[in-house]
């Protein structure tokens, strides 16, 4: 059993704190001007969950897994459209005036 | 080969993913960033679509239509003053999404799950089912269905923590018993319960950092569930998701100079202001001021800094506030906009309304950048905002917001405060600021008062 975990695991894990690291790093360079665009576009690529529902939906078990799967669906893309809409919305609003001097 | 294809073609997203944050640098290159996110997005449900066939392909459609129907009016519609109450929703949205699949995933493995990825699924569900409910509420509150203070009760610790050990216990039942089906619900309705409880107690003032912090729960579970199903990709694009929430946290609290577990447990705000009033002593007068008084005091400023806040955002006085700037600028006066890291209801909101209103920003200026130079501010101009201009957090120990950085502008020169009425701030303490000499107290709707005020300044110039 933990044979079956371990290497997967021990990557996953790699890949977890090396994201987390690359995350913290970019994050941090952000413009304070736009932490609410930031937060609208990171929601719409953490609803890359999708793909997650996807995955479920290609060989659901039963009606109740479909159900399950295809209602995640919907909210992901729900997600992925508005939120990939709206922070374009916010950016176009920073971009109209250049800085005058 | 389709699957080296897939793990090839998720390598381009998260590239695009990283990208697409980077680029978020600076303004100018920010839609650039939004567009490598969509694209990063589209590689991969084409490379999930390669590897995985999916069977009921009119279920996948009908999701996806129902999700573009539902998600284009509101990311095309929604106003930008209603851009927290939007974000609060999609974090519900993400993360039940997010805890449906593990349940769905539950079910699908059930009973060949290994513990370890059922302690992971189990804490996943916990998590998304919890942000659900807590997102729910701060979108109530932001929206104005439910008092934005908290809600309060004795004890109300105890119940909150026994409800999450409750969770917890149930989650490590199901581990330990994973047929035992009917485990997850129950779960999932301690989860539902818990978050709940949270987020209902915390006032609409900590907004901001309860919303990050909900980013950050959202982008975790959503990692997690990478690890239950072995997906990369969800790993990285929770990472990221999960780290921005926390960083956006950490700003947000140290810019209130509290802690998360003050924040999310502290019920700060919940205090009736009276006794507080009665307690501080001598009768203190706020000198009352009419928009032509103010008018005449702008008429010899040759600097004005405008400190904005939630009630800007509420009287949707952002398009006035930049008349106003408009017509000092025009004689010459040099204006800035000094802005609060919590200001409004979530991490920079003000920026937005203000950049709705075609401010350029390079006249938004940060709290460390501004502080130094209100000494030589001829007029400050707050409109809406409170708490983070009040001196008693720098001065009164006892003050349940001593010790958070504001902005001082109780050392320009003078100083006019728009606002609704004597009521304090979502703290609940008193702004000694309506005293000060220097002071010039305008009351009424910002919208209002300020378009009297643009009027009064248009009559005077004349």
């Amino acid at each position: 059993m933990t044979a079956l975990v371990s290497a997967d695991l021990a990557t996953n894990l790699l890949i977890l704190v090396l994201a987390t690291f690359l995350g913290q790093e970019l994050i941090r360079h952000v413009s304070r001007l736009l932490h609410t665009p930031l937060m609208a576009l990171t929601n719409a690529i953490s609803s890359v969950s999708f793909i997650a529902a996807l995955i479920v939906l290609s060989n659901p078990g039963s009606d109740l897994i479909a159900f399950l799967a295809t209602v995640a669906v919907a909210l992901a893309a729900t997600n992925i459209i508005s939120g990939f809409l709206i922070t374009d919305r916010i950016l176009k609003m920073f971009q109209k005036r250049k800085p005058k001097k | 080969m389709s699957d080296l294809l897939t793990e090839l073609l998720y390598v381009v997203s998260v590239v695009l993913f990283a990208l697409s944050l980077k680029l978020m640098s600076a303004p100018r290159t920010s839609r650039l960033g939004n567009f490598c996110g969509v694209a990063g997005l589209a590689f991969a449900i084409i490379a999930t679509l390669i590897a995985f066939q999916v069977h009921q392909v009119d279920l996948l459609i009908g999701a996806v239509v129902i999700g573009a129907v539902v998600g284009a009016p509101i990311g095309l519609r929604v106003a930008m003053t209603a851009v927290p109450q939007r974000t609060a929703m999609s974090h519900a949205f993400g993360s039940l999404a997010v805890a449906l699949v593990g349940a769905a995933e539950y079910y699908q493995e059930v009973p060949n799950i290994d513990p370890f990825s059922l302690s992971v699924l189990s804490g996943e569900m916990i998590l998304g089912f919890l942000t659900f409910t807590g997102s729910c509420i701060a979108f109530a509150k932001l929206q104005g269905l439910i008092t934005g203070r908290p809600i309060l009760y004795k004890g109300r610790s105890v119940v909150s923590m026994t409800v999450l050990a409750a969770a917890v216990a149930s989650g490590v039942y199901l581990v330990a018993n994973q047929t035992q089906e009917f485990m997850l619900p129950v779960m999932a309705a301690f989860a539902l319960l818990f978050g709940f409880l949270l987020v209902i107690a915390i006032g609409g003032a900590d907004m901001p950092t309860v919303i990050a912090i909900l980013n950050s729960f959202a982008g975790l579970s959503a990692a997690a569930l990478g690890f239950v199903l072995d997906n990369k990709l969800l790993i990285v694009a929770g990472s990221l998701d999960g780290s921005s929430g926390l960083i956006l946290g950490i700003i947000m609290s140290q810019a209130m100079n509290r802690s998360f577990v003050n924040i999310l447990f502290g019920g700060v705000g919940a205090s009736a202001p009276t006794s507080q009033m009665a307690a501080t002593g001598p009768a203190k007068t706020a000198q009352a001021y009419t928009a032509e008084d103010v008018a005449t005091i702008l008429e010899n400023a040759r600097s004005v800094v405008f400190v904005p806040g939630y009630g800007m955002a509420v009287a949707q006085a952002q398009h006035v506030v930049k008349d106003l700037a408009d017509i000092l600028e025009k004689r010459g006066c040099d204006v800035k906009y000094a802005i609060h890291p919590v200001a409004g209801r979530m991490p920079g909101h003000m920026n937005v309304l203000l950049a709705e209103a075609q401010v350029p920003y390079d006249q938004l200026w940060e709290m460390d950048r501004i502080n130094p130079l209100f000494p030589e501010t001829d007029v400050a101009i707050v409109v809406g905002a409170n708490d983070v201009t009040n001196p008693a957090a720098r001065t009164k120990a006892d003050s349940p917001l001593y010790g958070m950085p504001i902005l001082d502008v109780d050392k320009a020169k003078t100083v006019v405060f728009v606002k609704r009425s004597m009521n304090p701030g979502f703290s609940g303490v008193e702004n000694e600021l309506f005293y000060l000499p220097n002071t010039m107290m305008v009351f009424g709707d910002a919208k209002k008062v300020l378009t009297d005020l643009v009027a009064a300044v248009r009559k005077l110039g004349k």
